[in-house]
């Protein structure tokens, strides 16, 4: 298939991956910090591991936008969606996401109207075929679904409609990678950046991280290929001693980012003072909230809101996972007691959520790999 | 008490109650084996353990064929009914009846939307029930059709149903002899359900079922893999992508029989329905205790499956088929099954996918196309409800 197959080359895989053992340094242990929850997922599901020498590890980082949203939060969203003549959309990776009093799926079964959607813009739709319902989009992720939120916002407005309002829980990625090489647990040697949420914002807001913190990041693609020659580029920046930000997903990476989708943002949304991300608590200027001048399409101004702080279990331990100061099979409950069937931490629910990702692709263990050629 | 809560603090209590036990006898398995193993090892452990429903609610996810249904029907159905003839959970039922061997099984049908491209939800439920006696090696005979109809529902829709009903059962050589029809208010039910109950013989004396498979056999799929679940996606009209591709239903109580007269090999068929494939070799897995290896290379999808599958981020192997099935069949009769099946209409493009292998136990590994390697595991849903 066009457009997939070439960026799924074993021949070229094969290649790079002896380019890259080719690059390390006898004795010395690398550790790549992969942000973006698609990486991690593509990672897994094509088996890239595989590849890599033994002293090349991959951490997995905090960008999955459904493990960072606190219970609180998806409490907030369910009491929102059980206010009556109500329908609440969302994407369909939110439906399993644990509140302290279940998840959408729960609620759903108790007969609270929540619509799975794949755009904010089939929201407009459902709103304008239920004039008598008011219609809330559960709105999350990071910069790469936020522009879509802004824009049916305006289109909400354009369209002068009364009954279609956003739940916003945009958050940023920078904020995040900042509290992550501020904290003290953890030893990166280098980033492969986020593609998508790169389309929207570019790559010089990654040059602190080579400036001030000396990594190198590379900003990659979501195929098997990208990610492998991001791990080549940045491991031949650390042999020859450079620093730097690289793009390695240029056919869809600007340097300078998206200026119309950035435009978009800054028109409806404008910085929180602080939020609360699962697991890694609360960190200041790192979401997005609606602007005054759109406080008709915000629904924490709308309706009431319980705003309550929720505390994880006690045992679950996704904030070290999304830190990566963790793997996922070093938490204590991990496939036991928090399962995808049941899961207790975020990490566990999304697909790209590091947890199920080993836990649906990687729970094998590689060195004891059977090797078995089918004829 | 939340739903939440209790469930969570329930799960909590039993891995501690699990850990103390673990910890009490202390016989860690090898001694010197890593961390990470350790871990593989206490998973493993927990998922052979009796499966509870947590949820205090039925959700979506327990009909859509992966591990939440699996649990639902091992704890609340087999808990309740649980025989010698149920506990294996084949598609079918094996009966002795008067010194002759009689499958039946049973299947409901709520397809949505009812008409889409390459059949609907009349042929469908004669094709289902056809397909699931086959598998278990009979020859299907006679069904049953149940109908729930809900009041307004035009009576020309219902007489398009039946007759393509009567047509698939004319294909597939099988009577619809009993019958039985509900009508339900307005807003209880969906236009139209279908219950239909089928019964077979069984006219040889192999004995077929996914325990049976060993390591050293091959598995084989019968076509290309995912057809119908896109198809009935694309057809829902949700997601504005439009492409050449219709349903695979059909019946296969033909093709199953020309492969078991050209070999005694075959230890198990399975037609790859909701779940589609990956949950087929993992109940293989699991029923036989043994791993299953397969070449992602090797499985045949098309290309409009394989592009919707890849904008909607879902995986070819979960989608389901209403036409496929897996094959398992020992090793040395590989090739001579696959010629069986390439000579039929239904199996033209079958292909090995894979083999059996004694380890790791209950696991379904794949290669993919890219060179690496991964579990295939079970969905614990579906991301397409209401499939058939």
């Amino acid at each position: 298939m066009r457009f997939v197959d070439e960026f799924r080359s074993a021949d070229k895989a094969r290649a790079l991956a002896a380019k890259i053992a080719g690059l390390c340094e006898p004795g010395r242990q690398y550790k790549l910090m992969e942000v973006c929850g698609g990486h991690t997922h593509t990672i897994y599901k094509h088996g890239l591991e595989d590849y890599l020498p033994e002293s090349v590890t991959l951490i997995h980082g905090p960008g999955c936008p459904v493990c960072v949203i606190p219970m609180g939060r998806v409490d907030d969203a369910i009491a929102l969606a059980s206010q009556p003549d109500t329908i609440m959309t969302s994407f369909g990776d939110m439906m399993r996401v644990p509140g302290s009093q279940g998840s959408f799926f729960d609620a759903k079964a108790q007969g609270t109207d929540i619509r799975m959607v794949y755009s904010p813009l089939d929201s407009l739709k459902i709103a304008r075929q239920n004039p008598d319902k008011r219609v809330v989009f559960m709105a999350i992720g990071f910069e790469t679904t936020t522009p879509s939120t802004a824009m049916t916002v305006l289109r909400a407005a354009a369209m002068k409609l009364d009954n279609f309002s956003v739940f916003c829980n945009h958050v940023t990625i920078i904020p995040a990678m900042k509290a992550i090489l501020d904290s003290p647990d953890l030893r990166l040697d280098g980033f492969i950046g986020p593609g998508h949420v790169s389309t929207v914002i570019g790559c010089r807001p990654y040059e602190f991280v080579a400036r001030d913190y000396g990594k190198p990041v590379v900003v990659a693609g979501f195929e098997p290929l990208d990610i492998l020659q991001s791990i080549y580029m940045l491991m031949l920046q650390l042999s020859e001693g450079r620093c730097e930000v690289e793009n390695q997903y240029t056919r869809v990476v600007p340097w300078d980012g998206n200026l119309a989708a950035l435009n978009a943002i800054n028109q409806v949304m404008e910085l929180r003072p602080y939020f609360e991300w699962r697991g890694l608590g609360f960190i200041s200027h790192s979401a997005m909230r609606v602007r005054p001048e759109f406080a008709a399409f915000d629904a924490e101004l709308l309706f009431e809101v319980p705003g309550v702080r929720v505390a994880d279990p006690k045992a679950c331990q996704c904030g070290e996972v999304l830190k990566g100061v963790l793997k996922p099979w070093e938490c204590k409950v991990f496939g036991t007691a928090c399962t995808p069937e049941t899961p207790i931490g975020t990490c566990m629910v999304s697909p790209e959520g590091a947890c199920a990702a080993y836990y649906n692709f990687g729970r094998m263990n590689r060195r004891r790999k059977v090797e078995v050629t089918i004829s | 008490m939340s739903d939440q809560g209790t469930w969570v603090d329930q799960a909590l209590r039993e891995h501690e109650e699990h850990a103390q036990e673990e910890h009490a006898g202390s016989a860690r398995p090898g001694g010197t084996s890593d961390r990470e193993q350790q871990v593989l090892d206490r998973i493993d452990r927990a998922r052979r353990r009796r499966p509870k429903v947590r949820e205090e609610r039925i959700t979506m996810s327990h009909g859509a064929g992966g591990k939440a249904t699996r649990t639902l029907v091992e704890a609340v159905f087999l808990d309740a009914f649980s025989n010698a003839l149920l506990d294996p959970l084949e598609d079918a039922a094996q009966l002795h009846l008067n010194g002759g061997r009689v499958a039946l099984t049973t299947d409901s049908y709520v397809v949505s939307p009812l008409f889409f491209p390459g059949g609907d939800i009349g042929d469908l439920a004669v094709n289902g029930t056809v397909n699931d006696l086959a598998v278990s090696g009979a020859t299907p005979l006679y069904l049953s059709a149940g109908f729930i109809l809900e009041e307004g529902f035009p009576v020309t829709q219902l007489q398009e149903i039946v007759a393509s009903m009567q047509a698939a059962a004319q294909v597939a050589g099988v009577q619809v002899v009993t019958g039985d029809t509900k009508v339900v208010q307005r807003g209880k039910a969906d236009g139209c359900y279908i219950n239909t109950a089928g019964v077979g013989v069984v006219e040889h004396d192999m004995s077929l079922g996914v325990a049976n498979a060993r390591p050293g056999d091959a598995v084989i799929v019968s076509g290309p893999i995912g057809d119908h679940g896109v198809t009935i996606m694309l057809a829902r009209g949700e997601l504005d992508i439009e492409a050449d591709i219709t349903s695979d239903t059909a019946a296969l109580n033909g093709l199953i029989a020309d492969l078991l007269a050209a070999t005694s090999g075959v230890r198990a068929l399975r037609d790859a329905t909701r779940g589609g494939v990956a949950t087929i070799l993992n109940e293989v897995a699991t029923a036989a205790d043994v791993g299953v290896l397969v070449n992602e290379d090797a499985i045949p999808v098309r290309t409009v499956v394989r592009g919707a599958s890849e904008l909607l981020g879902i995986d070819p192997m979960y989608v389901a088929c209403e036409g496929r099935m897996v094959v398992v069949v020992d090793g040395g009769e590989a090739d001579k099954a696959l010629a069986a099946l390439r000579s039929h209409p239904l199996g033209a493009d079958a292909a090995i996918i894979g083999q059996i292998t004694a380890d790791p136990k209950g696991m379904v590994l794949l290669n993919t196309a890219f060179g690496g390697s991964r579990i295939v595991d079970l969905l614990v849903g579906d991301p397409l409800p209401r499939i058939c």
